[in-house]
């Protein structure tokens, strides 16, 4: 098989999974939200697949509205941080002073560890979910923005652009439509990698107790109540909703780096 | 001259980011008084919670509270923990010996495993290298505390081999725990984190010393009836060493970042836990101090990743 061929399949795999996981909590209405107390603990069987928890709620459908709000934050805020990581790279390329700052806000923003940086912005802006996206926005795109500037750097650097600046157009229409439509694809698979990150992120954080509370069905919120039933030996409550989203973070893996040797074959060879 | 310049750029960064954390901390809507009192809050008068923050002097203008905080910094005394109610500098001194051991112990595990792992990947190829790459990006996408879990629920609970919690047998005071009995507890975590460590290193490695084989003085070698082995030791090692510990060095922030993680899921009691309660309990000392210290030794890492290459690598020195 190709390697074209086999990156398209694998993308279109990925796709499917990531929708289905989209769309499924909606089938399944509050089931794995309300609580059933005569159902608490059971091990996994043929009416529970995963089991179920203290609360007598199912692991699995609990799990898929997790995975589905995990999606949601991850959407968001990696859409965001894309976002900035383009307003930077733009920035640096106005000029040689604007393209030290940028160099220097990026290296501050790298300069800690990056836990320990969402944890200060979860801080920051007072915990919960709206805190988790800013803090997950604010703390991913550096290395992105590294990636935009070299790009930019070398586009503005192309014939059509010289041509642009030499026939009078201004700044603001070269930029818009010469250098933009150039970045996109690179600011696609930007977002599909770090799509990835920012779910990782936000389930730690939330298990670490910054991030979503605990009433909803998130999958750190269910690890770090998981964690405080460790001792009992009820595996299931730990073992799927990880394993779920080791899936979910897999596929988006999938899908970006299929799209980035499609996009560019030459740069992933390896 | 470069090197003074380098210096000095550091410490304004160093200055800029420890302003940023500190107006962070205040735009914070966490109430400082409120969060260290948590449910007593029903017990204490408003007069009594402005005492607390009078005797805390965050009553006063963020600015004016700025410089104060810097002046002792500068002086050598990051504050009190409220969490604790000790000085931030006991504090941190009693938790950086475990972070250390851990952390440190996991990162250098890391390096040395996760570089054999790269060697063994090229060097026996076929279905080895093939594990070894799946291995490295399945764990690239584990959650680090979902590992430590498992681990966890395997050894500790099922099989008891380990310890569930802490750096000692729990109610035993720290200066009574035996070595053995600190490396028993120790295992498991230093596991977690070098598992998941070993990954990015070996991938580095594996990259650099595949490109290395596709050389001309690697073909050169071949052609002069080299074994695999041979080449490997002679060419390969030391061309992929460089990259190797240049990845290394900036792995720091991860493998913090990752102590975190696992101190919370191990109970243990190190400067990530800290780290968690201080965040809870709105203790802005010292989270500040934490935060400024693993930002001065990543950012340490950084730059002796930027300059290790350049300094170790002969053909660089000419510059």
């Amino acid at each position: 098989m190709s390697g074209r061929l086999s990156a398209v399949l694998a993308a279109a795999l990925a796709l499917v999974l990531i929708l289905a996981i989209a769309v499924f909590p909606l089938l399944l209405g509050d089931l794995g939200l309300r609580a059933e107390f005569s159902a608490r603990n059971l091990a996994p069987g043929a009416s529970h697949l995963f089991g179920t928890d203290q609360m007598g709620r199912d692991i699995l459908a609990r799990s898929l509205h997790g995975l589905a709000l995990s999606l949601w934050v991850g959407l968001i805020a990696a859409g965001l941080s894309v976002l900035i990581s383009a307003l930077i790279a733009m920035a640096s390329g106005l000029g040689r002073r604007a393209d030290q700052v940028a160099g220097f806000v990026t290296d501050g923003f790298l300069a800690m560890p990056h836990l320990m940086l969402l944890i200060l912005l979860a801080f920051a802006f007072g915990g919960g979910t709206t805190a988790v996206i800013l803090a997950v926005a604010v703390s991913h795109w550096p290395r992105l923005a590294r990636i935009l500037r070299a790009e930019l750097l070398q586009i503005r650097a192309a014939p059509y652009v010289e041509t642009a600046r030499a026939l009078g157009r201004s700044r603001l229409h070269i930029t818009w439509h010469h250098i933009l439509p150039h970045l996109l694809p690179q600011m696609l698979v930007g977002f599909l990698l770090m799509f990835p990150h920012a779910i990782l992120h936000e389930a730690a954080l939330t298990f670490l107790g910054f991030g979503l509370e605990p009433s909803r069905p998130a999958i750190g919120v269910m690890l770090s109540e998981a964690m405080r039933h460790i001792s009992a030996g009820r595996w299931w409550l730990a073992v799927f909703p990880g394993v779920m989203l080791l899936a979910l973070v897999l596929s988006f893996e999938m899908l970006g780096t299929a799209l980035r040797r499609l996009i560019s074959p030459r740069e992933a060879q390896c | 001259m470069a090197g003074i310049f380098l210096i000095l750029r550091q410490i304004l960064l160093l200055s800029l980011v420890s302003a940023a954390v500190f107006a962070l901390m205040k735009v914070s809507p966490v109430d400082p008084v409120d969060a260290y009192l948590g449910p007593a809050i029903a017990h204490v008068s408003p007069e009594q919670k402005a005492q607390i923050a009078a005797s805390w002097g965050i009553d006063r203008p963020a600015h004016e509270q700025f410089l104060a905080w810097a002046g002792h910094l500068l002086s050598g005394d990051p504050g009190h923990s409220t969490t604790y109610n000790a000085p931030v500098l006991q504090v941190l001194g009693d938790r950086i010996g475990p972070s250390l051991a851990l952390a440190g112990g996991a990162w250098a595990l890391s390096g040395l495993l996760g570089f054999a792992l790269g060697l063994l990947a090229v060097a026996a190829g076929g279905w080895t290298d093939r594990v070894i790459r799946l291995y490295c990006y399945v764990l690239a996408a584990t959650p680090t505390f979902w590992l430590a879990m498992l681990l966890l629920m395997v050894f500790s609970v099922r099989l008891g081999w380990t310890p569930i919690c802490c750096a000692g047998p729990v109610g035993l005071p720290p200066e009574e725990v035996s070595f053995a009995q600190k490396l028993h507890h120790l295992a498991l975590p230093l596991t977690a984190l070098t598992l998941f460590g070993v990954a990015q290193i070996a991938l580095h490695t594996r990259v650099k010393l595949a490109e290395v084989m596709q050389s001309d003085y690697v073909l050169m070698a071949r052609a002069q009836g080299a074994g695999q082995w041979d080449i490997i030791w002679h060419h390969g090692m030391r061309n992929a060493a460089l990259p190797a510990v240049t990845a290394l060095m900036a792995s720091v922030g991860e493998m913090i970042g990752g102590s975190i993680l696992a101190e919370q899921v191990f109970a243990w009691p190190g400067l990530g836990r800290a780290t968690v309660d201080a965040g809870m309990k709105g203790d802005v000392p010292l989270l500040l101090a934490i935060a400024l210290l693993t930002t001065l030794v990543v950012s340490g890492g950084n730059l002796m990743a930027d300059r290790l290459y350049t300094r170790l690598d002969p053909r660089m020195s000419g510059r």
